[in-house]
C-alpha cells in the first residue's frame, strides 16, 4: 500500500503572497553557474521581497537546479533569513553584551509592551516587527536599536517608545493623506 | 597658506551618532556662504564615546571638536574658519590647545590602526601618501622570495588576531608546504562576538591594508583566489571594501602578474555571511562559503591541507592581515619590540560597557588590564566600583577587579581562565550580576550552537535552564556542581571552538564570584539588585508623601494608603515589576 502523505492541504502561503517571480530572473541569470551560489541566491531574493517566498524557493529549484531542501536547510539555520513577510519598519534592539549591560532587556520590555508583539512578531497594522539582534557593533552608544537605516544610541524605555510613537504618528498621517487624495481624485 | 581641512569622522558609530547629518550642514553652509575649505570624510578614529568628531587642521595645528551636532557645526564654522578663533568649550584633543582628553593616544601604539581616522578610507591614494602598497613594492622591487616573507612573520611573532593565537608565519608555511596548484586564501570578517567592533573600524577605515595584508599571504602561500568573508550586518564596511577592490584592481594591485612579479596573479571577492556566529569557525566558514548550511567539520584535515573546495586554504583575520604590510615595509624586529615574551605586537581592543570613555584602542601587549581601564578608559561610569572585565566575548570568560593587574598576553589572559579573543572588552560595576552576565552568554551560545554536536546542543540549553531557574529563585543545592560537571562535558564533547569555550564564562565567574552564586540559590537574593524576581520593594515610611503616582500606577494592586498619608507594598501581590521605584518622585521606595 503506498503511504498517503499526510499533508495534502496547499501551503498556505502559494494562497496568500502574490509576488511578482519575474523580479527574479537577473538574479539567476547572475548567479546560475557559479559555485556555491545558494547563499547569494538567497540573500538577493530576500532584498527582492522582504523574505524568502515559497514560490520563490520553487522557481529557484527548476532554474538554478538546487535542492528545495538544501534551500529550506540554510534558510532556517542563518538569523538573516525570513520565510514570512514583515511589517514596513523592522525594529532590531540590540543584545550585545555592552547593551545588556546597559540594560537593553528593560528597553525591549517596554517596547513590547508598547507595541504589544512578542520578539520576531509584526504588529498587526504590519508596520513595526521587533526583532532583538546580537551586535550592530555601536557598543559605545549602548544600548542602541536599528529601525530602517537609522540607529538610535544611548536609549531607555522611554526614549525608544517615543521613537516608535514618532514614527508610527507619520505614518498614519501619511496614510490619512492618501486616503483622503484617494477620496478627493473620485 | 596650506587650505584649512575639515575631516568629519564617518564610521558606522560616527553616522549613529548622527554625523551624516553634521557632514550635510557643513556641506551646505560650505557652499551656501562660498567658504574656502576642503570637506573631507575620514572613519573612525576611536573615541567612540565623542563621536560625532569633526576635525579641523589649519595652519594652527589640529583640533578635534567632540559631539557635534548641526548646531554646533554652523557655531564651528563661523567661530573658527570665518573668524580664526577656536571654539574650546567643544575641542576634546588637539595639539595647540589643553583638553581633558589630549593623551588618550598616549600609551595607544597604532600599527593595525594607523591609518583608521587619518584617511579617507575611499580613496587610495590617501591609502599610499600613508606608505600604503609600500610592503607589496619592497617586495616586489628587492625580490624578496616567499621563504623570506614567511620567515619575518614567522620572526615578528604575529599571532592570529581573531582570538586563536596561532602564530600567523606557521600558518603560513603549512599552507605553502602544500604542493597544490589551486590554493585559496580568507579574511575571516565574521567578527560576531558581541561587544567587538575592531574589525568594524579596520574594514570602515582603512580597507586597503586589509587588502594588502591578503596580497601578500597570497604571495607567500601561493594562492591565486580570495574570499572575504564579511558579516552583512556590516554594510558600510562591504560598501568600502567594493570600493578599495576596485581601486586596487585599477591599479594593479589586484590582477595577473602583480607588480611585474612573474606568475603572480591573484583576485578576491566579498562574500557576505548571512548571521551566524559559528561562521565564525574557520570549517564552518568555509562550508558557508560553500552554499551550505554552517557546521564544523572534523580537523584533522587542517584547512592548510585541506579546505575551500577540498584545496588548501589560508584562513587569518581583518586585524592579523592589517598588520602584515607594516611588519613587511618595518621589519619583523621592529614590531618583535613590542610586548612580551610570546606575544609579540600590538592588540585592538573595543572598551566598552560601564567605562567613562568607550572606544578603540590599540596597545602594546603586556600593558595590564587596569592600565587600559583607567588610564586610557578613563575609569567606571559615574565612579562606581569596578567589579569585572569580560574579555573574548561568548568564549571568553569574567577577570575580577583583584586580578587587574593581569598584562595583556595570550598566556596571562589564559591563565585566569578567559581568553583574550577578538578585543572585546566588556567592563562591569557593582550593579552587573554575574550569573545573569552568564546566563546572558550561555542564551547566546545556546542559540548559536549549529547542532551538530551533542554535547554542545543540548548541554547549552540545560546549562541555560539552571542558570535561569537560579536567577529566578528557584536555584537549589547542587546545582553548581552541575553546572561544572555539564561544562566539562560540553568542553570535552564538542567538535569546534564555540563549544569548547562555551562554558567559560559559567567557569570563570563560578569561580571568582562563587558567593553570588550562592546567595542567589541559598538565601535567595541577588547581591547586586539586578534580577528582578529575587528583589524587595519597600516603602520607606519617613520619605513616603502620600502622592498616590505608585499606587496608581501598579498592576495588580499592591499598593495601598491614603492620600498624603505613607504608603504601603503587600509583598504576597507584589510581582516585582519595578514600575513603583521608577516612578517615586521622592526616593522613597527601598529595593534590596
Amino acid at each position: 500500500m503506498r503511504v498517503t502523505r499526510i499533508n495534502k492541504k496547499e501551503p498556505a502561503l502559494k494562497a496568500e503572497a502574490k509576488v511578482d517571480l519575474k523580479l527574479l530572473e537577473p538574479l539567476i541569470k547572475k548567479y546560475k553557474s557559479k559555485k556555491g551560489n545558494l547563499i547569494p541566491l538567497l540573500q538577493g531574493t530576500q532584498s527582492l521581497y522582504g523574505y524568502i517566498p515559497a514560490e520563490a524557493m520553487m522557481i529557484l529549484s527548476k532554474e538554478a537546479g538546487l535542492k528545495v531542501s538544501d534551500m529550506y536547510g540554510v534558510a532556517t539555520f542563518y538569523a538573516q533569513f525570513r520565510l514570512t513577510p514583515v511589517g514596513k519598519n523592522i525594529v532590531k534592539m540590540c543584545h550585545g553584551t555592552a547593551c545588556h549591560v546597559q540594560n537593553a532587556k528593560a528597553v525591549t520590555e517596554d517596547i513590547q509592551n508598547f507595541l504589544e508583539v512578542k520578539d520576531g512578531e509584526t504588529t498587526p497594522d504590519n508596520l513595526f516587527t521587533l526583532e532583538t539582534v546580537a551586535c550592530l557593533g555601536c557598543c559605545s552608544l549602548a544600548p542602541v536599536m536599528m529601525i530602517g537605516d537609522e540607529t538610535y544610541g544611548k536609549l531607555n524605555g522611554k526614549k525608544a517608545v517615543e521613537v516608535i510613537k514618532e514614527i508610527k504618528r507619520k505614518e498614519t498621517l501619511s496614510q490619512k493623506k492618501s486616503l483622503t487624495e484617494n477620496i478627493s481624485k473620485n | 597658506m596650506a587650505q584649512t581641512k575639515v575631516i568629519v569622522g564617518l564610521g558606522s558609530c560616527g553616522i549613529a551618532a548622527g554625523a551624516g547629518k553634521v557632514y550635510e550642514e557643513l556641506q551646505r553652509i560650505k557652499e551656501a556662504d562660498n567658504l574656502d575649505f576642503e570637506l573631507k570624510k575620514t572613519s573612525c578614529i576611536g573615541m567612540c564615546f565623542k563621536e560625532p568628531l569633526v576635525e579641523i587642521i589649519d595652519e594652527t595645528g589640529s583640533y578635534m571638536y567632540g559631539e557635534v551636532d548641526a548646531k554646533k557645526a554652523d557655531e564651528i564654522v563661523e567661530k573658527h574658519i570665518v573668524n580664526f578663533t577656536p571654539v574650546n568649550e567643544y575641542i576634546v584633543k588637539s595639539d595647540v590647545v589643553e583638553t581633558k582628553f589630549n593623551n588618550y593616544f598616549d600609551g595607544q601604539v597604532k600599527i593595525a590602526l594607523r591609518n583608521c581616522g587619518y584617511i579617507d578610507p575611499e580613496n587610495i591614494d590617501e591609502y599610499e601618501s600613508r606608505g600604503g602598497y609600500q610592503a607589496i613594492k619592497k617586495i616586489a622591487g628587492e625580490k624578496i622570495g616567499v621563504q623570506d616573507v614567511i620567515k619575518s612573520i614567522l620572526d615578528s611573532g604575529l599571532r592570529g588576531r581573531g582570538g586563536g593565537g596561532f602564530p600567523t608565519g606557521l600558518k603560513w608555511k603549512f599552507a605553502n608546504n602544500n604542493r597544490s596548484k589551486e590554493k585559496y586564501l580568507i579574511c575571516n570578517a565574521d567578527e560576531g562576538d558581541p561587544g567587538a567592533f575592531m574589525d568594524r573600524s579596520v574594514l570602515e577605515g582603512d580597507p586597503h591594508s586589509v587588502l594588502e595584508g591578503m596580497i601578500i599571504g597570497a604571495y607567500a602561500i601561493g594562492a591565486s583566489d580570495g574570499v572575504i568573508y564579511c558579516r552583512a550586518e556590516y554594510p558600510l564596511a562591504i560598501k568600502r571594501l567594493n570600493i578599495a577592490i576596485k581601486q586596487a584592481r585599477e591599479k594593479g594591485y589586484l590582477g595577473k602578474d602583480i607588480l611585474d612579479i612573474e606568475g603572480f596573479d591573484f583576485d578576491l571577492y566579498i562574500k557576505e555571511g548571512a548571521g551566524a556566529f559559528v561562521c565564525g569557525e574557520e570549517t564552518a566558514l568555509i562550508a558557508s562559503v560553500e552554499g551550505e548550511r554552517g557546521m564544523p567539520r572534523k580537523r584533522p584535515p587542517f584547512p592548510a591541507v585541506s579546505g575551500l573546495w577540498r584545496k588548501p586554504t589560508n584562513i587569518n583575520n581583518v586585524e592579523t592581515y592589517a598588520n602584515i604590510p607594516w611588519i613587511i615595509t618595518n621589519g619583523a624586529k621592529e614590531y618583535a619590540k613590542y610586548g612580551t615574551e610570546k606575544s609579540k605586537g600590538t592588540k585592538v581592543f573595543a572598551l566598552t560597557g560601564k567605562i567613562k570613555n568607550g572606544g578603540l584602542v590599540e596597545v602594546p601587549m603586556g600593558i595590564t588590564i587596569k592600565d587600559i581601564i583607567y588610564k586610557l578608559g578613563g575609569g567606571i561610569i559615574n565612579d562606581k566600583k569596578f567589579k569585572a572585565v569580560q574579555l573574548g566575548g561568548p568564549s571568553g570568560g569574567c577577570i575580577p577587579e583583584y586580578l587587574s593587574h593581569t598584562i595583556v598576553d595570550y598566556d596571562s589572559v589564559n591563565a585566569t581562565g578567559a581568553i583574550m579573543g577578538s578585543g572585546g572588552m566588556v567592563v562591569m560595576d557593582e550593579t552587573t550580576c554575574m550569573v545573569d552576565i552568564a546566563r546572558f552568554f550561555l542564551e547566546f551560545t545556546c542559540k548559536e550552537s549549529c547542532g551538530k554536536c551533542t554535547f554542545c546542543r543540548v548541554g547549552t540549553k540545560r546549562m541555560l535552564e539552571i542558570l535561569t531557574r537560579i536567577t529566578e529563585g528557584e536555584g537549589r543545592d547542587g546545582d553548581i556542581e552541575k553546572l561544572e560537571e555539564l561544562a566539562y562535558q560540553i568542553k570535552d564533547g564538542s567538535l569546534c571552538g564555540l563549544g569548547q569555550t562555551a562554558p567559560n564564562p559559567v567557569l570563570t565567574t563560578i569561580k571568582y564570584f562563587r558567593d553570588e552564586y550562592e546567595a542567589h540559590i541559598r538565601d535567595k537574593k541577588c547581591p547586586a539588585l539586578n534580577c528582578k524576581k529575587l528583589l524587595t520593594y519597600e516603602i520607606i515610611e519617613d520619605k513616603c508623601t502620600g502622592c498616590m503616582v505608585c499606587k496608581r500606577g501598579c498592576p495588580t494592586k499592591a499598593i495601598s494608603g491614603e492620600k498624603k498619608m505613607p504608603h504601603f507594598i503587600d509583598q504576597s501581590i507584589c510581582i516585582k515589576c519595578g514600575d513603583c521605584y521608577s516612578k517615586c518622585k521622592f526616593d522613597s521606595i527601598k529595593v534590596y
